[in-house]
């Protein structure tokens, strides 16, 4: 692809950014929650200067990924379990059917009350959120493993722990992968929903307070600087994913 | 009957003990009978070859060998003792190799999977993986990935795996039913010399009437639904076999007909 025909996907938003810019300077509104363009990038680089920005990134991301660790630990754990063992999975079945679709934010006055604000809360709400995808997804990649290949464990006679290592891992790699990648995704969007409804640091408590302040240039520069790092935490795993699996993995059941 | 002693003990000789016995074996899966039932015994150093027309459970009652299933009426016994799992002196190898191959690890890395778990110090691993590829005619392909080799190239690396736990048995799955004519001639002659140099026993498995008489010195029929057997046959071919006098003698014609005639009326 030539140049002019790469970006030309961009002409369509530059035109809106500057068209947005011209209507708000020309009809000169003053708005609590709107601000031209201009405006929201002045603001963006004096909080990025200022470091405010690159600490609040640094809270969000740091619980996200602390509950993606924790959670994920728990998920993959449980859904190794229960994708070996049909008898283990027919016990839990109605367990986690019943607590799954809690919506993972619906728990925070419990976890406040329990762990207080600050990170071990926020945490906690993560983790809970990404047990499920990486555990359900575990699950059917585990439970899809080529049936050959566990004969093959039989007939070598691997010991329960190799196959486990040596088999199904391996095998359901890719898949596991993919959940987590997901899982990620949430991590962040329920760590900033967290922030936003109580938890005091972070991206999400950087735009409330800029809101409060009555800073929409501020308030709007954090939401475009969310959108950023959520680009960019997918990106880097779309890249990871590829560079370890190969193109194939991307297609997304992996099978 | 000059020498009553020595007569004696040649009129009495030990029993020759079957190394894999059916006894009587049944099978029945969701109430269906599946085998019903096999009573077939296979002696040390055998190659038996088992055909049959589709749903006789010849590959039922090559797992039932293997230890992966267990009868539900008699008994399958490997030197006398009963069979509860699978054991490390019998050795697998399946038809899709493609399936049975781990395609993460490397060729060398599929042996090894077999040496690791017979116990061999890492150390010897090496070496003895050279050895296995150089047995089966893939020396020097030890780094390719199974996706990297060709059907041949990966049935001949599943055979290496299966020799890398240094079997008394191999149990044989239609193992060259996937792979083209040439390529399968080839593969047949390399297994009947491997066999040949290791003296080890082996059950074959194919719906190929003609490969079933080129590979065995005995071969059985089985009639479907449920298996039994329904024919016997020595094979009274001289060894080595070769892919063009074996396939145009006239007992080589002889049993052909009798098999062929025996697959028709079973089906």
């Amino acid at each position: 692809m030539s140049m002019p025909e790469r970006l030309k996907p961009l002409l369509l938003p530059l035109a809106a950014l500057l068209a947005f810019e011209a209507a708000m300077r020309l009809a000169a509104v003053q708005s609590d929650s709107l601000a031209p363009p201009s405006a929201i990038a002045l603001a963006l680089a004096g909080a990025l200067t200022d470091g405010s920005l690159l600490i609040a990134t640094r809270d969000t991301l740091a619980s996200a990924f602390a509950g993606l660790a924790l959670g994920g630990a728990i998920g993959l754990a449980l859904g190794i379990a229960l994708g070996l063992s049909h008898i283990l999975n027919r016990l839990m079945e109605v367990t986690i059917e019943a607590i799954r679709p809690i919506p993972s934010v619906a728990l925070l006055p419990i976890a406040l009350i329990a762990l207080g604000f600050g990170y071990r809360m926020e945490i906690a709400i993560v983790a809970f959120a990404c047990v499920w995808p990486v555990l359900i997804m575990t699950r059917a990649a585990v439970g899809g493993i080529e049936p050959r290949l566990i004969e093959v464990a039989r007939v070598l006679r691997l010991t329960q722990l190799d196959r486990v290592r040596k088999i199904v891992i391996p095998a359901a790699l890719p898949r596991i992968f993919l959940a987590f990648r997901l899982a990620a995704g949430i991590a962040l969007i329920v760590a900033v929903t967290v922030e936003i409804a109580i938890n005091p640091l972070g991206l999400g408590a950087g735009i409330m307070t800029a809101q409060q302040a009555l800073r929409p240039d501020l308030m709007l520069a954090y939401l475009v600087w969310i959108g950023v790092t959520g680009f960019v935490l997918n990106a880097a795993l779309m890249a990871a994913q590829t560079t370890l699996f190969g193109r194939a993995a991307l297609t997304g059941d992996g099978a | 009957m000059a020498e009553p002693a020595l007569a004696l003990v040649q009129a009495s000789p030990p029993p020759a003990r079957a190394q894999i016995a059916f006894d009587n074996v049944a099978l029945t899966l969701g109430g269906k009978a599946i085998i019903d039932t096999i009573s077939l015994e296979v002696s040390a150093g055998e190659i038996l070859c088992v055909v049959g027309a589709s749903g006789c459970g010849k590959t039922t009652a090559l797992r039932l060998a293997a230890g992966l299933y267990q009868p539900t009426g008699g008994s399958v016994r490997f030197e006398g003792e009963p069979m509860r799992a699978p054991r490390r002196e019998i050795a697998v190898v399946f038809q899709d190799y493609g399936k049975a191959l781990l395609p993460w690890r490397t060729a060398a890395g599929n042996i090894s999977l077999a040496l690791e778990t017979i116990g061999m110090p890492a150390a010897q691993r090496e070496a003895r993986i050279t050895e296995l590829l150089a047995k089966v005619g893939l020396a020097g392909h030890a780094a390719k990935y199974p996706t990297e080799m060709s059907g041949g190239m990966q049935q001949r690396l599943q055979i290496a795996r299966c020799l890398a736990q240094d079997p008394k048995v191999l149990l044989m799955d239609e193992p060259f039913g996937a792979l083209d004519a040439m390529t399968r001639q080839g593969l047949q002659d390399e297994m009947l010399a491997l066999v040949a140099a290791t003296g080890a026993t082996v059950v074959f498995v194919t719906h190929d009437l003609e490969e079933a008489i080129y590979l065995g010195d005995r071969v059985v029929g089985l009639l479907p639904h449920p298996g039994r057997v329904g024919l016997e046959l020595t094979v009274d071919l001289p060894r080595p076999r070769d892919q063009l006098a074996t396939r145009e003698h006239p007992e080589f014609l002889r049993l052909r007909r009798a098999l062929f005639d025996f697959i028709k009326a079973s089906e």
